[in-house]
């Protein structure tokens, strides 16, 4: 890691890069994007390739962002988002610290194997794959700053964006404006951009939260991801590089606060109890996170020369490790939508563009949102007939190749109308 | 770069009265849902024909996001700019000419506020072929239906032309089905454009276009056609000729 972030250096030497820059401190740019997280530098990046004039402005020193130690948060990139990271050119940076997911198993309880997916059933890939949001952070870094025209602007704070007729403007808490056709707030779930838009969402919490953190453990885990549904909720051991996995352990609040006041010790325990010892002995790697369990979903994706992607326009709880995925196709579609306008010199911001953009997206998210809220209502509860119900409808699932099939690509990211990126294809 | 013409100089082709019809429009261009949405839906097939057969003609690359770089394009009967534009945002440099002084008016008003430079005038085309400057593009885009004279519009617009270079006309067909949908339905039924904006008679068939060009040197290669889907709701070249076309050429 050390070697490869001095490569770095680049990307901060900001404020000479514009090629729109005017005496007054107004930076013009195509697209400005507020929010330099992953979803935001994805979109950065893929449109700068393009050859567009991008600002990607973010609150947080990218020095920082980049030397921040392990902090135990992974992604699960499905095989859909994978081929757009690979189109925009950031797959490579991140394949060898990619864990590759060969298997899913699925149980219930204590009952036996229920659904079991295997990638060979698929084709000759993986499922997806679990990747450190760190290592994602720094491969976004890398490309961006091998991008002429994308401009990383941070650390700063945007206050405010002004639709101004044929272009939008930013408003910095330095006094700079920085001008745009279309504005992208991909500043996550608790978007200040989305809410100054007047933009209202939908919010529905769970009285259950989600723990997540490492273990390292004695045998290799061969590639195989469990799921599995627990009285309190699911309960997911994720593959990860060097013999170690990412948990996320659904509990109810109060237990989960319980549990992550515990010892090191007694939190081991607990651990032990749901996670078993089919990987030998276990040990917590790094620091316990405990996030609620909620959704906030826009009402709205789109603005007057605005655009909502990533956990701002829709952030889902981390059952089915979805979120990151969602905000990837996010960056597929825009990206496509304004690469196609801006190859006819057409108005990148305008209102049609973001109609379709909507459409697009919604209905996936819609689906999603759905399977996964329906999925946590059905498993974490212990009513008898209710598992026998799911109990069979697994096994029934399990029987039927082609509904198992039909999961499992949407599970991967390879159903409904794709755009070009998440079908391998250049943008 | 813009240059004021004398808006008493020679108009052979003009036709007075279509001028006023656009002058009372001026200001409307560029309005969404105003009364020329319908040319901003065409602009997407009527771009991506113009762009695919100069990028293929001049070895560009369609990807690149300013693949007319250096190319010396002239719009005739520019109106608001809504083709000069999307060129010059390409990397052309256009020349942009207009009968209505209201439309050069608000044509060079939007202009700077999208940041571009575009050399908009207000001169016919006979005029300009007076003058010396000859253009490696010559485009007239939903125009042809409108002018006066069109031999004289058509030899002045080919003369314009550097030997060598390219011709993009687009104009409505004469044809039952062009009167029901150009007319009727585009007008009266579905107002997608101000009623009386055309006249059926004023439309030309393809032939029309082909065999004067010839005469003056320029050789049309493809004619494709624009058409509706409206399940999509948008435009796209398609094989049907019989309503809206556009078609392209090359000057001997």
């Amino acid at each position: 890691m050390a070697l490869r972030s001095l490569r770095y250096a680049a990307v901060y030497e900001v404020d000479n890069k514009f090629r729109h820059m005017t005496a007054d401190g107004q930076i013009s740019a195509d697209l400005a994007i507020a929010g330099g997280g992953l979803v935001g530098l994805s979109l950065g990046v893929a449109l700068a390739r393009a050859g567009l004039d991008v600002v990607v402005m973010d609150g947080e020193d990218p020095a920082r962002m980049r030397d921040a130690a392990f902090d135990g948060r992974v992604c699960s990139i499905a095989y859909g988002s994978k081929r757009v990271l690979d189109g925009i050119g950031v797959w490579d940076l991140m394949a060898p610290e990619a864990e590759p997911i060969l298997e899913i198993r699925v149980t219930d309880q204590n009952a036996p194997l229920f659904l079991h997916y295997d990638h060979r059933e698929v084709g000759d890939h993986p499922l997806g794959w679990i990747v450190e949001n760190r290592v994602t952070r720094i491969a976004l870094l890398e490309a961006a700053a091998a991008c002429p025209t994308l401009h990383h602007l941070a650390p700063v704070s945007v206050l405010d964006f002004t639709p101004e007729g044929e272009r939008i403007s930013a408003g910095l808490a330095d006094g700079r404006r920085v001008s745009a056709r279309l504005a992208v707030a991909a500043d996550g779930r608790r978007s200040r951009l989305r809410q100054a838009a007047g933009i209202n969402t939908l919010e529905w919490s769970y009285d259950q939260a989600g723990i997540v953190c490492t273990v390292r453990h004695e045998r290799p885990h061969r590639g195989i991801a469990q799921e599995r549904f627990l009285a309190a909720g699911p309960f997911a051991i994720l593959p990860m590089t060097e013999n170690r996995a990412s948990i996320v352990w659904t509990e109810q609040t109060s237990d989960a606060a319980h549990l992550m006041a515990m010892a090191d010790d007694a939190f081991l325990a607990e651990l032990e109890a749901r996670f078993g010892d089919y990987l030998g002995a276990l040990e917590v790697a790094g620091p316990r996170f405990s996030y609620p369990l909620a959704l906030t979903h826009s009402n709205r994706y789109a603005g007057e020369r605005l655009a909502l992607a990533g956990d701002a326009a829709h952030a889902i709880h981390p059952l089915a490790g979805q979120g990151f995925n969602l905000g990837v196709r996010d960056v597929a579609v825009l990206a496509e939508l304004i690469v196609d306008r801006a190859r006819l010199g057409l108005d990148i911001g305008a209102p049609d563009l973001l109609a379709h953009y909507e459409r697009w997206r919604r209905f996936d998210t819609m689906s999603l949102i759905a399977v996964t809220d329906g999925l946590n209502r059905l498993f974490s509860n212990d009513i008898a007939p209710l598992r026998v119900a799911r109990d069979l409808g697994l096994a029934a699932v399990n029987r039927t190749p082609r509904l198992k099939r039909l999961f499992m690509r949407h599970a991967m990211g390879s159903v409904g109308e794709l755009p070009r990126l998440a079908r391998g294809e250049p943008l | 770069m813009q240059q004021q013409d004398s808006a008493t100089e020679t108009r052979a082709s003009i036709d007075d009265a279509d001028v006023a019809r656009f002058a009372a429009l001026a200001e409307k261009w560029w309005q969404p849902g105003g009364p020329f949405q319908a040319l901003h839906a065409i602009n997407v097939p009527r771009l991506t024909f113009i762009r695919d057969h100069l990028c293929r003609l001049h070895g560009r690359d369609m990807r690149d996001v300013k693949p007319l770089k250096g190319l010396r394009l002239l719009d005739i009967g520019c109106g608001g700019g809504l083709i000069a534009e999307p060129l010059a945002r390409l990397g052309a440099e256009v020349t942009a000419i207009d009968a209505g002084e209201d439309a050069i008016e608000a044509a060079r008003l939007h202009c700077e506020k999208s940041e571009l430079t575009i050399a908009y005038r207000q001169i016919s085309a006979e005029q300009l072929a007076l003058e010396e400057e000859r253009f490696d593009c010559v485009l007239t885009l939903e125009v042809v239906e409108h002018v006066a004279d069109l031999p004289s519009f058509l030899e002045a617009s080919a003369e314009l032309i550097r030997p060598g270079g390219t011709f993009f006309a687009a104009t409505l067909n004469r044809t039952a089905a062009s009167y029901l949908l150009g007319i009727v339905a585009a007008e009266r039924i579905l107002r997608w454009l101000p009623p009386g904006i055309h006249q059926w008679s004023k439309f030309v068939r393809p032939s029309e276009l082909v065999a004067p060009l010839r005469r003056h040197g320029v050789a049309i290669q493809e004619i494709s056609g624009i058409s509706y889907d409206p399940l999509s709701r948008s435009w796209s070249l398609s094989k049907k000729l019989d309503v809206n076309y556009i078609a392209f050429g090359i000057k001997s």
